[in-house]
């Protein structure tokens, strides 16, 4: 035994006084310590405590700084420190007050450079807001530091080049970070970060055997990298005055140590979805052993919950307008995964599930974290009520069927971004936004050419002929074009992730995951209720078609009525299930990178505006520039019958076929969902019972009458905290562009005259 | 303009019921927490004896506008929500339109959703109460009765009818037993009098088997359908109901120990 070993067995012996279990010990396996200590909670949130003087302080400081954020765009860049986990000095909002500490650089709302993923992107970030990039930084990444940006357009073939310059793959992380990868930040709490370095080394002395081909090499790199982070890791907390060598002794140690390994992660990678796992239920196990202990009182655990989701809220990166076009609001997508049902039918909510929500009350509503609960009808009553009330108040809660994770990928399963899911700490995915489906069947008609520039850009082939559409030859068409469509996408992310893992590698996050790692290459599409009302149109209504002196289809006159998709109508909604199975099946044909399992999602996030910005006319009527519907969402309008039956038509599209998510953002006013505030409350649990129990994947809830959105429209100022959910997240509804908040108000709301 | 709309309800009264297993539907709908307690299934039918002038659906005023369907069809329809409504909580509702002005379509509507587990309500302004049978009754779980004025000229006013068919139809479902939740559009100058909300309170009050009124506030929103149809909204110029207002009426409500909401 190591002199490391002993010291480490000392104060673990302290650090894990009075729990329970044995798995855990031995290796990491941070479920396995859950299940074995964890004390499920069936009662109702009457023992919940409200913000204390010093939280309201906190969060008043930092509050302070979002007015000018928001007028400027960012309240302040350090343009001279690329971003490691050690680059900055601690930072503090109120070193006095905070009971939770760690900043990703020296100040609050300090947004920090990442260059490793694209000095473009930083350098268009930076003249966004007025900044300037430091020469030198600029001198390091051009003359002596390829990034992954430079890497991957290195590699890009000249058709990926004109699909993405087309806008029928879009939004890929190309020029920024891919994000979506969860570390298991529970393990440094749990383990401290010296024994989760013995295990990595362990990992890397069993690659000493093996020979040294591509792969063995790679993995070799990478788990250096690993201890390396970690070894940062360590430094940086030392540098608040910290010592995470070992593992933690106190709820409040186990929520620092917790937030440290985070922190990291947010100081290294801008990636596009930087969530935070689950974790409620852990620090719960250590909440309670510090209030049977004394050491805590209700109040005090509550105010750790809140500084630390304080901390949460004020995750910055700095971004490009173009990408805020795709990707409004700012989010950060700091996921955090609460509630659902353990395998041994336990249910996994602990009073700190309560704590978590509770912030949306101590702190007011906010977009981050994005807090995700996991609902099964089989959930304790009293929770569903809780969560049905708060989404009621502040429409910042997104629901997820546990019911369908659980089966899939186990009890210990956490939400990345919006809707993808994966067991923590074991699986990773390869972010791969999404492909346009609307435009691929415009292409079909099209023989190829582009709608708006004419361009060729898919293959070559004849065009559709004839003043209507006849629905067999659209749909060979469109199922050729998606077959190019699959192959040129899964050809591009092939090239950016390979690129990512060499110039971005994200260190700290794979750091905390098990070795080997299972990995997902998570494709999507946009646009799928237009494609499939397109479809509906074309077999149900009679599709004129009107083309332009070249030949070219720019517009479509729909003659007669169709069935839509949205109106729990097999005619329609069948279209839109053998959409996505059918692109699923062509996506899996082509070879991945690193062997990566091929998923896909039905999810936009706000990019649904952009995609049909850049969209002609298509033949479900939709004009050229209107938005598309959100995710899995049916086209605005079309849906007339009412949340439900909208609902349940997107429950009918097959999860088996889109396992990294289905996304329905559902808008209904108060009115509608009942009379009283208790008919509410128990008819949105109803409706959300019942659409899990219908198969339905995700829901984003907002309960909003169109015209407080309207009146937030013209009087910012008073609807600082205004949260909506868009698609997969939430955000401050001030702060979308004019265009996507119009998109917001010109949704369906279910409700009834 | 009043009286060719009254007329044209008056005639509504002598147009003929389908044949057996048929009725005429606006359309259906799914709603959740307004037309009885949970997720609803709920049909709208066709044709109206009343007119009254805050109506918001005046698409289902005439039979004649309607949708012929069978009542199969419609079972069909419902079937489709019968495992969401049983995990959700909830029932069919027929709505309309008046739904007795076709009541052995609604009969069996009732009959069949009744016997086949799920809860029903009857969505009605009572004005043909006379016409559902005791058995129709039997079916119902739940009365949806608007009572839509307590004052006989006021009521006549807003709806062009009488208002003693709708009293005589809520004593007799409260001497049948049956559950019902009064509905009482609050219109500002038209509905609003202190005793005219007293009377109705009392009266309720007596009746025993009330177990909530839902004060329902005007609003105007009808009014781009009223455009559509090449309509006028009568009540264009009105004010949906304020804050203290609301608290007033909730307030005599609950003097009489009405359940208000």
């Amino acid at each position: 035994m190591t002199v490391t070993e002993v010291r480490t067995q000392a104060t673990a012996h302290q650090a894990w006084r009075g729990f329970r279990g044995t798995t855990w010990r031995g290796s990491v396996d941070v479920r396995d310590f859950i299940q074995a200590n964890y004390t499920p909670y069936e009662g109702d949130e009457s023992f919940l405590a409200g913000p204390t003087e010093r939280t309201r302080a906190v969060w008043g400081q930092v509050s302070e700084l979002f007015p000018e954020e928001r007028r400027r765009g960012v309240y302040d860049v350090d343009t001279a420190t690329p971003s490691s986990i050690t680059s900055h000095p601690p930072g503090y909002i109120d070193s006095e007050r905070e009971l939770i500490v760690g900043l990703q650089t020296d100040a609050p709302l300090k947004r920090a450079i990442m260059p490793a993923g694209g000095l473009r992107m930083v350098e268009n970030g930076l003249a966004a807001y007025g900044y300037t990039l430091d020469p030198k930084v600029k001198e390091i990444f051009t003359k002596y530091r390829k990034t992954h940006n430079d890497g991957v357009f290195d590699a890009y073939t000249p058709e990926i080049r004109a699909a993405r310059r087309a806008g029928i793959i879009t939004g890929l992380p190309d020029a920024y970070g891919r994000g979506r990868i969860v570390g298991d930040y529970r393990r440094v709490a749990l383990y401290g970060v010296d024994r989760l370095v013995e295990a990595k080394r362990a990992e890397l002395r069993s690659l000493d055997g093996r020979f040294s081909t591509d792969a063995v090499i790679r993995d070799r790199e990478e788990l250096a990298e690993q201890i390396r982070a970690l070894d940062e890791l360590k430094r940086m907390a030392a540098s608040y005055g910290y010592d995470v060598s070992r593992p933690a002794g106190t709820a409040r140690e186990a929520i620092q140590w917790l937030y440290f390994a985070y922190l990291a992660a947010v100081k290294e990678q801008n990636g596009a979805a930087m969530s935070l796992g689950r974790t409620s239920t852990f620090v719960d196990v250590y909440l309670e052993r510090d209030l049977a202990e004394g050491r805590l009182t209700e109040q005090r655990a509550q105010e750790l919950v809140d500084d630390f989701v304080i901390k949460l809220r004020i995750v910055r990166f700095l971004r490009t307008p173009e990408y805020d076009q795709l990707f409004s609001g700012d989010p950060t997508w700091v996921t955090e995964s609460i509630g659902g049902i353990g395998a041994d039918g336990r249910p996994l909510v602990t009073r700190t599930s309560y704590r978590y929500l509770q912030t949306l009350r101590n702190l007011g509503p906010a977009p981050e974290p994005n807090l995700t609960v996991f609902w099964s009808p089989r959930l304790p009553e009293p929770f569903k009520r809780f969560c049905a009330g708060l989404s009621i108040e502040t429409s910042s809660i997104q629901y997820e069927s546990d019911e369908l994770m659980r089966p899939a990928y186990g009890d210990d399963t956490a939400i990345a971004c919006c809707v993808s899911a994966a067991p923590v700490g074991r699986q990773m995915q390869f972010f791969g936004a999404r492909v346009n489906l609307a435009k691929a069947l415009l292409y079909a008609i099209n023989g190829g050419r582009d709608e708006i520039s004419g361009e060729q850009v898919g293959p070559a082939c004849p065009a559709l002929t004839g003043d209507v559409l006849d629905y067999e030859q659209v749909a060979a068409a469109f199922d050729r074009m998606m077959d190019w469509l699959a192959e040129t996408y899964v050809n591009a992310l092939n090239v950016i992730h390979y690129m990512h893992d060499k110039y971005a590698y994200e260190r700290i996050e794979m750091a905390l995951h098990d070795y080997p790692v299972k990995r997902t290459l998570a494709c999507g599409i946009a646009g799928l209720s237009v494609a499939a009302d397109s479809l509906s149109a074309v077999k149900h209504a009679a599709v004129r078609v009107v083309r332009d002196a070249t030949g070219l289809a720019v517009d479509y006159v729909v003659e007669g009525d169709y069935p839509a998709y949205g109106n729990n109508d097999d005619r329609a909604d069948a279209i839109a299930v053998n959409l996505v199975r059918s692109f699923m099946d062509k996506i899996r044909r082509h070879p991945s990178y690193r062997g990566a399992e091929h998923t896909q999602s039905v999810l936009t996030i706000t990019s649904n505006v952009v995609y049909g910005k850049h969209t002609g006319n298509t033949p479900d009527g939709r004009r050229a520039g209107t938005p598309f519907a959100p995710g899995a969402n049916p086209m605005n309008g079309r849906d007339r019958h009412g949340l439900v039956a909208s609902a349940l038509s997107v429950a009918k599209l097959p999860y088996d076929q889109a396992q990294d998510g289905i996304s329905l953002t559902s808008t209904v006013t108060p009115d509608g969902l009942g009379r009283t505030a208790e008919d509410r409350v128990a008819d949105l649990v109803g409706v959300l019972d019942g659409y899990f129990d219908a198969g339905g994947f995700h829901m984003n809830v907002n309960v909003l009458d169109r015209a407080t959105l309207i009146d937030a429209m013209e009087h910012p100022e008073e609807y600082p905290q205004l949260t909506i959910r868009v698609s997969g997240y939430a955000v401050n509804f001030v702060r979308l562009t004019r265009e996507q908040q119009q998109d917001v108000v010109d949704r369906t709301f279910h409700g009834r005259l | 303009m009043r009286d060719r709309l009254l007329d044209e309800a008056a005639a509504e009264l002598r147009v003929p019921e389908p044949a057996a297993g048929a009725g005429v539907i606006e359309s259906w709908d799914l709603s959740v927490g307004v037309d009885g307690p949970g997720t609803r299934f709920v049909v709208f039918t066709c044709g109206c004896p009343l007119r009254c002038l805050y109506c918001h659906n005046p698409e289902t005023w005439r039979m004649r506008d309607g949708r012929r369907v069978t009542v199969d069809q419609v079972m069909t329809e419902v079937d489709r929500y019968r495992r969401f409504i049983s995990v959700a909580g909830g029932g069919v509702t027929v709505s309309g339109g008046e739904p007795l002005l076709q009541p052995r379509f609604t009969g069996e509507l009732l009959r069949r959703c009744h016997g086949g587990g799920l809860h029903t309500a009857l969505d009605t302004s009572g004005f043909l109460g006379d016409r559902a049978s005791d058995a129709l009754l039997a079916d119902t779980d739940l009365v949806l009765l608007d009572i839509k004025s307590w004052d006989p000229q006021g009521y006549r006013r807003l709806t062009g009818a009488r208002l003693e068919p709708t009293l005589r139809f809520a004593r007799r479902l409260a001497d049948l037993g049956r559950p019902v939740w009064v509905r009482f559009v609050l219109v500002p100058g038209h509905t609003d009098a202190e005793e005219n909300v007293d009377g109705l309170a009392r009266f309720v009050a007596t009746l025993g088997n009330v177990e909530r009124v839902d004060v329902l506030p005007f609003h105007r929103m009808a009014a781009g359908k009223y455009a559509r149809l090449g309509l006028t909204f009568p009540l264009a110029g009105v004010k949906p109901p304020d804050r203290a207002l609301l608290a007033r009426v909730h307030a005599q409500f609950a003097a009489h120990g009405v359940h208000s909401v």
